[in-house]
């Protein structure tokens, strides 16, 4: 029973892929919901586009010929089909290569996959006002929290899994980056002061609660705290499972793993990648970083995860393409 | 693509006849027992019924199908049949229909009524089914080596040689075993007296038999209290009798063969069943661009390099196997895969060049192809076929146009089929013409009466007719899975089966022996 076995370039590929296109979705639902929190009142729109800004969609926003208001870019990500960065799209690509991948993956992930895709079909437009737009944030995240449960308790180890959780996290450290450059392209609140810093402050607060990490941050950060605090929890605690450090050195751990248990070689160049992303996030202070402006830094991050990624398909998925944008 | 795979057999449109007016008023004998309220307005009129024709050895187990039905009652067979069909769909058990730009996946309708084989019926089909498998490697051997069955002239050259599925390719070349049919769904249907008639061969790459397994797994599930107490023969290690062939079938000195199964990928229509096989072997679904050929050898490519492969399940077509040697557009197949075969160092099933088999010319031919290789009559008749190159073939076909079913030899998909009862004079005036023109063309046969067997239908429990497709795996020995698929016709009166033309499937029950059924019943 110890026979080595072998997985498909393609296999390995489609996991990669199918994680990361579910833990996409996850974080689309968690960036609609934190702003529907900075709405502010007036400026709705504005708060809205920063979620144009910081997916970097500005140009296929405007290719659409989208006004840019807050009905617009809701629509645009949780029900244009056409737009690659929406839960709609990123949901048929999942599904897409779970359907490649059904051979090889538990018949329950199969089904719940199969199932949230054809709920999620049919969100309407009605879905999207109101209250309800938080109860679809709140359905969309379950779904693949679902999805992310089913698969711990019963994807079979061997490099599959590796992959599956190598796409997972390098979108979820991505996402992450995302999420903390909402920030920076918010206004800042007005106002001066105490008061200007209360605003702030809940502001950040709510940054911290689309990643679900304001109550493990509370636990670590002083009562009075600053911005930095909030840029360290989510770049660098070693702890939360949505820090860019912690995904980082977990992809290290299952880079290591595909060498040392399945004898892959090939994992070098990535390896390398991984060092760098390492020395950029926890190699200076955080004060330093903020000061030489975030948002660049941020984008460099991304780049970084971009580079990886494609390290990684160039050593085992060979000439495999994405099935990114064909899961139409 | 192959579209609509899964929806083929377009040819049994001829089915489609209502064949009352062949019957005289006879019924078959019933079953002795009152049947329950339930069934009270079933008639299954002078057709062969599946569950209450009156046979020997069932245990009772029909008797019982029908009570337990009883007492669930109609509304909570169709609350459990509604959530039997969600099922499929949630477990994505479907297949694709594609039209215009839109692909649409169904599943195949899944009648909750079991249909019953008692373990004699089975010991004749099952013994039929070998038999018959037998025969074909026979006749495929030999057509691609000495030729001996055309030479003694049981059946006409250009009916093998001119057949567009012949395959030069396979002249002298050798096989293991000599199996060139490692998996085989014979067609069978019931008369009105209940016997076996073969209807079709399907000896390149049948589908269903995925169905088979589901839906036991899906009648356990959704009806335990139907099944309680029945002695059923398994279904479910096709997977691992199909693996065993397939190893059994690798090239020589190969200790631990890498199995595959080649499918054309997540649009085909079939796909689920193929990934159902995959899963089932416990082997990689492989598409054609994850293989490669070096060294005369086929290889996978993996995430630690280049895997060997040893035996090829393929799923796809001769036609697009290798586009270095047939059709050089297929983007399906694997260049260089017929040399890696031709070399010995991979072996391929069904092997190439089978579709010479299950021609509907060669049909005709069965019961002598049988006799001539195995000394035997055939077990499972064939459908009465007049073949029209023979003299008395043609005349008797001549004489009862109006009767019978006329159909060319070389064609498929249901062209150029006259019916005799439903045409008109016209028609049946070109058909005699067409007829006297090339008698060679044609074929025909009578519409056979189909069985029936109690379907839950809009208006209750009603009859409707059905078929049998058994699977047989032939490695070095032939092994059929008991029983097979049911395919029933969903609309009444209808005797077309196919899932394309609105057909459903049963669960299909071969009793282990003909002993009373247990208790543990409601």
């Amino acid at each position: 029973m110890n026979r080595d076995l072998p997985l498909l370039a393609r296999y390995a590929e489609g996991l990669f892929w199918m994680a990361r296109y579910l833990e996409r979705v996850e974080n689309i639902a968690r960036l609609v919901d934190v702003t529907q929190t900075f709405e502010s009142p007036g400026r709705e729109a504005e708060s809205w586009f920063a979620l144009v800004r910081i997916n970097a969609d500005e140009e296929g926003f405007a290719r659409r010929g989208l006004p840019p208001t807050a009905e617009a870019v809701k629509r645009f990500y949780l029900l244009d089909r056409d737009n690659p960065t929406s839960v709609p799209a990123s949901l048929e690509s999942a599904r897409t290569n779970a359907r490649t991948l059904r051979p090889l993956i538990s018949t329950e992930m199969w089904m719940q996959l199969n199932v949230f895709h054809r709920d999620m079909t049919a969100i309407a437009e009605r879905d999207l006002r109101g209250d309800r737009l938080n109860r679809l944030c709140v359905r969309i995240k379950e779904g693949v929290q679902a999805h992310t449960g089913i698969t711990e308790g019963t994807l079979f180890r061997d490099q599959g899994w590796l992959f599956y959780q190598l796409g997972r996290l390098i979108e979820r450290a991505d996402q992450t980056t995302r999420l903390l450059d909402i920030r920076y392209h918010l206004l800042v609140p007005s106002g001066s002061g105490e008061e200007r810093r209360v605003a702030e402050r809940t502001q950040w607060g709510g940054v911290l609660r689309g990643a679900a990490g304001y109550h493990a941050f509370r636990r670590v950060a002083p009562p009075a705290f600053m911005p930095a605090d909030v840029v360290g929890f989510l770049l660098t605690n070693g702890q939360f499972p949505r820090s860019v450090a912690l995904c980082v050195e977990q992809i290290e751990w299952l880079l290591g793993r595909l060498r040392a248990r399945w004898g892959l070689r090939g994992t070098g160049a990535a390896l390398e990648r991984v060092e760098e992303l390492r020395s950029a996030i926890l190699g200076r202070p955080i004060e330093a970083i903020i000061a030489d402006g975030l948002h660049q830094f941020l984008d460099g991050v991304q780049r970084d995860l971009i580079l990886l990624a494609s390290e990684i398909g160039t050593a085992f998925f060979r000439d495999w393409r994405p099935l990114a944008g064909q899961g139409k | 693509m192959h579209r609509g795979e899964w929806g083929l057999h377009l040819s049994r449109v001829w089915y489609a006849v209502a064949v009352e007016t062949f019957l005289g008023p006879d019924e078959p004998p019933r079953m002795h027992e009152r049947l329950p309220d339930l069934f009270a307005g079933y008639e299954p009129g002078p057709y062969f019924c599946e569950l209450t024709s009156e046979r020997a050895g069932d245990g009772g187990a029909a008797a019982a199908v029908c009570t337990r039905i009883a007492a669930i009652g109609l509304d909570a067979l169709r609350a459990r049949a509604t959530a039997a069909e969600n099922d499929l769909f949630n477990l994505g058990i479907t297949f694709t229909v594609y039209s215009d730009a839109t692909a649409i996946d169904r599943i195949l309708p899944f009648d909750c009524i079991p249909r019953i084989l008692t373990a004699a019926e089975w010991r004749v089909l099952e013994a039929g089914v070998k038999q018959r498998v037998t025969a074909l490697n026979a006749f495929l051997y030999d057509i691609y080596h000495g030729r001996r069955i055309v030479k003694e002239g049981v059946i006409p050259a250009e009916l093998v040689f001119g057949n567009p599925n012949y395959r030069p390719e396979m002249e002298e070349f050798p096989v293991r075993f000599g199996t060139y049919v490692h998996i085989c769904g014979t067609d069978i249907v019931r008369d009105r007296e209940g016997r076996f008639l073969v209807l079709e061969d399907n000896a390149r790459t049948p589908s269903g038999v995925s169905y088979v397994v589901e839906n036991r797994h899906l009648m356990s599930r959704t009806f335990p209290d139907l099944m309680a107490g029945m002695r059923l023969r398994p279904v479910d290690d096709y997977g691992l009798r199909l693996l065993s062939a397939m190893a059994e079938i690798a090239p020589e000195g190969v200790d631990d063969p890498q199995v595959a199964l080649l499918s054309p990928g997540i649009y085909n229509s079939a796909y689920f069943e193929h990934v159902f096989l995959a899963r089932e072997m416990g082997v990689p679904l492989v598409e054609g661009a994850d293989l490669f050929v070096e060294d005369d050898k086929v290889w996978m490519s993996t995430t630690g390099g280049r895997r060997p492969v040893h035996t090829i399940y393929r799923r796809i077509g001769d036609d697009f196997l290798d586009p270095t040697v047939f059709r050089p557009d297929s983007l399906l197949g694997v260049p260089g895969l017929i040399g890696a075969w031709r070399r010995g160092n991979v072996a391929l099933a069904n092997a190439v060049g089978t579709g010479v088999a299950d021609d509907k010319a060669v049909y005709a031919y069965m019961p002598r192809i049988i006799r001539f290789y195995l000394g035997e009559d055939a077990i499972l008749a064939n459908v009465e076929t007049h073949i029209c190159r023979e003299p008395e073939g043609l005349a008797f076909t001549l004489d009862h146009l109006d009767e019978l079913v006329v159909k060319p030899v070389g064609e498929s998909g249901g062209y150029g089929i006259t019916i005799g009862p439903r045409a008109s004079r016209a028609q049946i005036k070109a058909a005699r013409a067409a007829l006297l023109a090339d008698p060679a063309n044609w074929i025909s046969q009578p519409v056979v009466p189909l069985s029936v067997a109690p379907t839950l239908t809009e208006d209750g429990i009603r009859p409707r007719h059905l078929d049998l497709r058994p699977y047989a795996v032939t490695g070095r020995d032939t092994w059929v899975m008991p029983g097979g698929l049911s395919r029933v016709a969903l609309k009444q009166g209808s005797l077309v089966v196919n899932s394309s033309q609105g057909g459903g499937s049963k669960d299909t029950w071969v009793l282990a022996d003909d002993e009373p059924i247990g208790g543990g019943a409601p």
